[in-house]
Formats: C-alpha cells, structure tokens, sequence
C-alpha cells in the first residue's frame, strides 16, 4: 500500500461556461520516507494539486488517500510550506512558530512550546530573529520561517509548494542542503513542488514531469539513483546526471513546443488591406 | 542627534511633517534641494493662515460698517437727528452698548478668547479656594454618613470642553463596545448579516436630532422617578448611537474579507473557531476595525455639540446655544473661540486615532 497515492484525479475551477478542467487523470503513489519531486509550467496546476494532498480542496472527481485513508479536510499530518510562506504579519518568527507546535500539541505546558518552537527555529539558523516580525525579515528568512512552521507540527509527510522559488541561487543552495538535511534526520516523506529541473534533481528520489494545463497530467517519472549526500559539482560531471536531466528537459521543452505549435494554429490573420486614403482625396 | 531623528519620526507620524523643516532652518542644516520642500510644507501653510486672517478681517470689516449704517438709517427714520448723531459717536467710540452685532473680527475673537482663559483662572481659583475651605466640614460629613458638599459655580469655558471630551468619549466607548462585537458576529455569518443588513442600511443615515429624540423617549421611561440629572445619559448615548455605524459597517467587512492564505494557515493548523477568530480573523481586520473607529470618533465629536445643545447636557454645545442666547456683546466672538476649539480638538482626536490607526496596521506584502 503506498503511503500517499492520487487515483484518477480531475479538479475543475468554475461552473457552466467558465468551467475549466485544470487536472485531469493525476494518477501518484508516493511511499513511505520517499522524497518525489514535480516539475512543471507555471500555471499548471501545481499549487491545486498541492491543496489537493493537503485537504485544502477536494477533487472534483477521483480519490486522495493518504495511509490508505481518503483525505478529509487538513490534518496535523501533512505539513505544508505555502508557495507564498503566508506568515502571519502581526506575530514574530517565534510566535508563528509556537502557533504551530501548539496546533500539534495542545495539551502541553507553555514552556513546552516555547521549548520546541527554539528548537526548530534555532534548526533553520533563525535564533537570532526569533523576536522579529516577518516585514523586518529578508526573503530567505521569511522562507526558513515557513519551514520551521511546518516541521514545527512534526507532520509525517510535509509537502512544499516552490518553497524557493523566490530566492537567490546562492540562498537558494543553502536552504536546499537544510531541507535535505531535516529530511534526512528522520527520513519523512516529502513532496516537493518546483519549477526547477536542477533542484529537483539534486533534491528528490523521483521527479515527476506536470504537463502543462488545462488538462494538466504527470508525465513519465524519472528515477535519480544517485548516492546521497549528493554534490552539486560532481553531479555536474556525472554522465547519469547529464542523460536524466537533458532528458527531462527534453520532455518539458516537447510540451513547450507541442503549446507554441497549438498556439501558433489558432492565430490565422485574415487578409486585410489598407484603403487608400491618398488617393480618396485626389 | 538620536533624539532629532525621533523627533522627525514622531512629527512626521502625527502629521505635523513641516516642524520638522522649520526645525532644520533653524539649526542651518537646510540643503539646497529640501528648499522646495521647506517652501511647500512650512511657508505655503503660514501664508494660507495669514491669508485667510486677511481675508477675515477685511470681511468683518465690511459687515460691521454694513451694520453700522443700517443701525444709524434706522435711527434716523424713527428717533430723528440727534438719535442718529448720537448712535453714530456711541459706535465710533467703541462703547460696547451701542456696537454693532455681527461677525467679529480676528481681534475680537483673539480678545474673547484670553477673557475667557482669565475667566477660567478666576473659577478656577474660586473652586480651589472653596475646597479648601470646605475640606475640614466634608470629612466631618462624610465620617457622619452624609454627602460631601461640592462646587456648584458655573463652569468655565475649559471645563465646558472636559466635560465635552467626556461625553464624547463616554459616546465612543458604548460605540466600541456595541459595534466591534456585533460587527464580528456579522462578518462571521453570512446569516447574522442578512439579517441585519436592513436594520443597519436605515439606520445609518437617521440624523443625530432624532437619535437624540428617541434615546430621550426611552430614557425618561427608564429612568422614571429618578432625581438625577439624565442629560448626560441622553447625549452619550446618542453620540454613540449616531456614531458607531461606520465601526459596525467596517469591522463587519474586515471580518468577512480575511485574506485567504491566512484562512488557509488557520485550516493547515486545524485551528478551532476559538483561535481561529482571537488569532487570525481578528488581527487581520484591526486596520479595517480601527479606521471604522476612526470616522466614528469623528462622526462623535461632530455630532456631539448639536446633541448638547439639544440635551442641555453641559459642554461646548450649550456653551454655544448659550452664547447665543445671550446676546451679549462679545458673544459672537465666543461662539466663533468655541468653533475653533471643536475644529482644533476635531483635528487632534483624528490625529490620535490616525497613529493608533498606523501602528496596528500591517502590510500584507511583508509577510510574503
Ligand atoms: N480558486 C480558483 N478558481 C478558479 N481558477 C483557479 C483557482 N485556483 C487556480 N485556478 C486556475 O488554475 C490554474 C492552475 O493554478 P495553480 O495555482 O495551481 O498553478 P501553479 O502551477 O501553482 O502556478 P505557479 O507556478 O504560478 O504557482 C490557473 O490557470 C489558475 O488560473
Ligand atoms: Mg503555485
């Protein structure tokens, strides 16, 4: 039994005209202490099939089950790492934090809380802001801030929406190796969500292409069967690395051409010419 | 130079910006490029003031000489030559008897306000002397079981404004405590709101008169047998009445329009209503709830005065009914030194509001 598993999914958003088929027949197992990455367009329908998992939404036809349980609702199990962090702005780093430990564990003391959202805080290197508000916080902090969030809940599997995407490559690194390594510590399952075949890569045991949308669907997945720790420069050179992403890029950039070709179709400019007004007026 | 750098943030919070570049003339460190600026926000303003003093001046002017004539006319038809001789030396003398009643100049009102600071000085000594003198006696009273003896002299033109700011913000606090909860309750149901929406739209737009009219019919039967002067029940509870829609109105939209990512954490976090509403729903409508109290805190202290007066609940508003009714020769001058206090303590209150306002507010952009 897989520890998370996508039976024919379709999400549609809107009704009667307007109604759109952003996903249709997703179809995913995940197991346990697995960690799959999903590549994909923006606009693709990446961020609904992360609400999807995360009980946000529900599918409009199809079935989530998580353990082997349809998914209702959120729970303390899955963890997420919003797209947009989604902070709350009115509390500090600690604050965010201990909201979430105390969502988890509601029966505990409050030095008990305080105690574990230091400890993950202090995980992600923000021991220093701990009493700063998110506005006083650089991008990358504020990023760090959600991962503690989320990890603060001791979720079994977390999930995360381009939990990145907004950094700088160098930051960007940094907090690649973080995750991996919380990841590694007790080898949670983990669904990262990115636009980035080279994190992606780097990061995940799998990758999974997402076909652009409407009608978005995985593609073939791609196993990565590199040695962990994994590192950047050696996988640089590495010939396994080469053929896996060219070939995933290949993939990507034939539905890219396959969408400019459709694109390009639709477009027939009728033959107009000009009037001449000039001569009108001779 | 720490404390230049506070003194600039606080200025510039409350709005009062251009101090700080009257400061800065002063202590030489004007640049060239902030001489624009100086000129826009410190020189423009005092202009417009002397400008508009100007323009009162020579405007009161012309109305008095108005007066004057019309007075000398009309002597002249009924009384005949000597009256109008006699009038027109009275009013060139200055002789207050005789002076025309009309709009005062800036003088005028410049005088009636420091009569008015004289006189507050006198009550004011009057009443310390009388507490004092009646200290010993009221012990004695109050050791025997019986009431103490108070002041019960007139009131001066600054306790009038005390007791304004009172009621108005006796007002505010029963708008803040009706609207802001009700207003919760609305914006977190979507029944509660169609079931108040008709009772809000008719009446926020009922005028404080007959607010005042109707808190005074359902008062008087509340308090009926009772010896207590009622008027300031009666004003403060219209003036909050009157006011606390916009409270209502905004903290009900506030309520109802969270931002979806925060609903989203709160679900994440299986958070329950409880702390859903305490700690998601309710700080991110604080900006929205505080500027609904904004506007109501002024929609009081506008309202408050035609409500006094109505009321004869004491403060600024009967100072002004009374002024008027009075007739005297400074009076007009007196309701025009009570219209700037209310615009000025108007102004204030704002400013007040306008920070508290600044402080709870936060930019969604800042946590993403
Ligand atoms: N609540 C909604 N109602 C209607 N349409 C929606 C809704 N949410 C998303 N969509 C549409 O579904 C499609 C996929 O959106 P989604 O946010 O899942 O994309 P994404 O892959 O996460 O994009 P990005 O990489 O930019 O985050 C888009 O076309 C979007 O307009
Ligand atoms: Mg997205």
């Amino acid at each position: 039994m897989a520890y998370l598993e996508l039976k024919n999914i379709n999400k549609t958003y809107g009704q009667g005209e307007n109604e759109t088929e952003v996903l249709s027949n997703i179809n995913l197992k995940i197991e346990e202490g697995e960690f799959v990455a999903i590549v994909g367009f923006t606009g693709s329908g990446k961020t609904t099939l992360v609400n999807l998992i995360n009980g946000l939404i529900a599918p409009t036809s199809g079935e989530v089950l998580f353990k082997g349980k349809p998914v209702v609702g959120t729970s303390h199990e899955r963890g997420v790492i919003f797209q947009n962090y989604s902070l709350l702005p009115w509390l500090t780093v600690e604050q965010n934090v201990i909201m979430a430990v105390k969502a988890a564990f509601p029966k505990r003391q409050k030095s008990v809380w305080k105690r574990k959202a230091a400890y993950y805080i202090e995980m992600v290197n923000l021991t220093p802001a701990i009493n700063k508000l998110p506005k006083e916080l650089s991008g990358g902090m504020r990023q760090r801030v959600a991962v503690a969030r989320a990890l603060a809940m001791k979720p079994d599997m977390i999930i995360m929406d381009e939990p990145l995407g907004a950094l700088d490559a160098l930051t960007r690194g940094n907090l690649q190796d973080q995750i991996l390594n919380i990841w590694g510590k007790d080898k949670r399952t983990a669904l990262l969500i990115t636009n980035d075949v080279d994190e992606g890569i780097y990061m995940a045991d799998r990758i999974i292409p997402l076909r652009p949308g409407p009608n978005a669907t995985l593609g073939p997945e791609f196993k990565i069967d590199l040695e962990r720790p994994r590192d950047k420069t050696e996988m640089n050179d590495s010939e396994s690395f080469k053929k896996t992403r060219n070939a995933i890029i290949e993939y990507l950039m034939g539905i890219g051409e396959e969408r400019k070709s459709e694109a390009k179709k639709e477009y027939v400019l009728p033959e107009l010419t000009p009037k001449d007004f000039v001569n009108q007026f001779r | 130079m720490k404390a230049s750098i506070a003194l600039g943030r606080v200025t510039k919070f409350i709005g009062l910006g251009f101090l700080t570049s009257i400061k800065d003339l002063f202590t030489g460190k004007l640049e060239k490029e902030d001489f624009k600026n100086f000129l826009r926000k410190a020189v423009v303003p005092l202009a417009s003031i002397f400008l508009f003093l100007g323009m009162w001046h020579l405007g009161s002017k012309s109305l008095y000489n108005i007066e004057a004539e019309f007075k000398i006319e009309k002597a002249l038809k009924d009384q005949g030559q000597a009256a109008a001789e006699a009038l027109k030396t009275c009013i060139a003398s200055g002789e207050s008897s005789c002076q025309p009643n009309t709009l005062p100049s800036p003088a005028q009102v410049w005088e009636s306000f420091q009569s008015l600071l004289r006189d507050h000085n006198i009550i004011s000594a009057d009443k310390a002397a009388f507490i004092e003198k009646t200290a010993a006696l009221n012990e004695k009273r109050i050791a025997a079981g019986k009431d103490a003896i108070v002041y019960t002299g007139r009131p001066s033109f600054v306790d009038q404004i005390f007791r304004s700011l009172q009621t108005v913000f006796a007002g505010f606090l029963l708008a803040l405590l009706i609207a802001v909860p009700l207003g919760i309750f609305i914006g977190l149901s979507p029944t509660l709101k169609s079931a108040f929406n008709w009772f809000i739209q008719i009446f926020k737009p009922v005028s404080p008169v007959v607010w005042y009219l109707l808190v005074f019919m359902i008062v008087k039967t509340v308090l009926i047998g009772s010896t207590d002067d009622s008027s300031f029940t009666i004003s403060f509870i219209s003036v909050g009445l009157c006011s606390m829609w916009a409270t209502l109105v905004n903290t009900a939209m506030g309520v109802s329009s969270v931002d979806k990512d925060f609903i989203n954490v709160a679900k994440v976090l299986k958070l329950g209503t409880f702390q859903k509403i305490f700690k998601v729903v309710l700080p991110s409508s604080l900006p929205l709830i505080f500027t609904g109290l904004k506007i109501t805190l002024s929609v009081a202290w506008m309202v408050l005065i035609a409500i006094e007066l109505l009321a004869q609940s004491p403060g600024l508003g009967l100072f002004v009914w009374e002024e008027f009714q009075n007739g005297a020769n400074d009076s007009n001058a007196k309701i025009i030194v009570a219209m700037f206090a209310i615009g000025i303590i108007g102004f204030l209150l704002d400013r007040i509001m306008l920070s508290i306002q600044n402080w709870v507010s936060f930019d969604k952009q800042d946590a993403i």
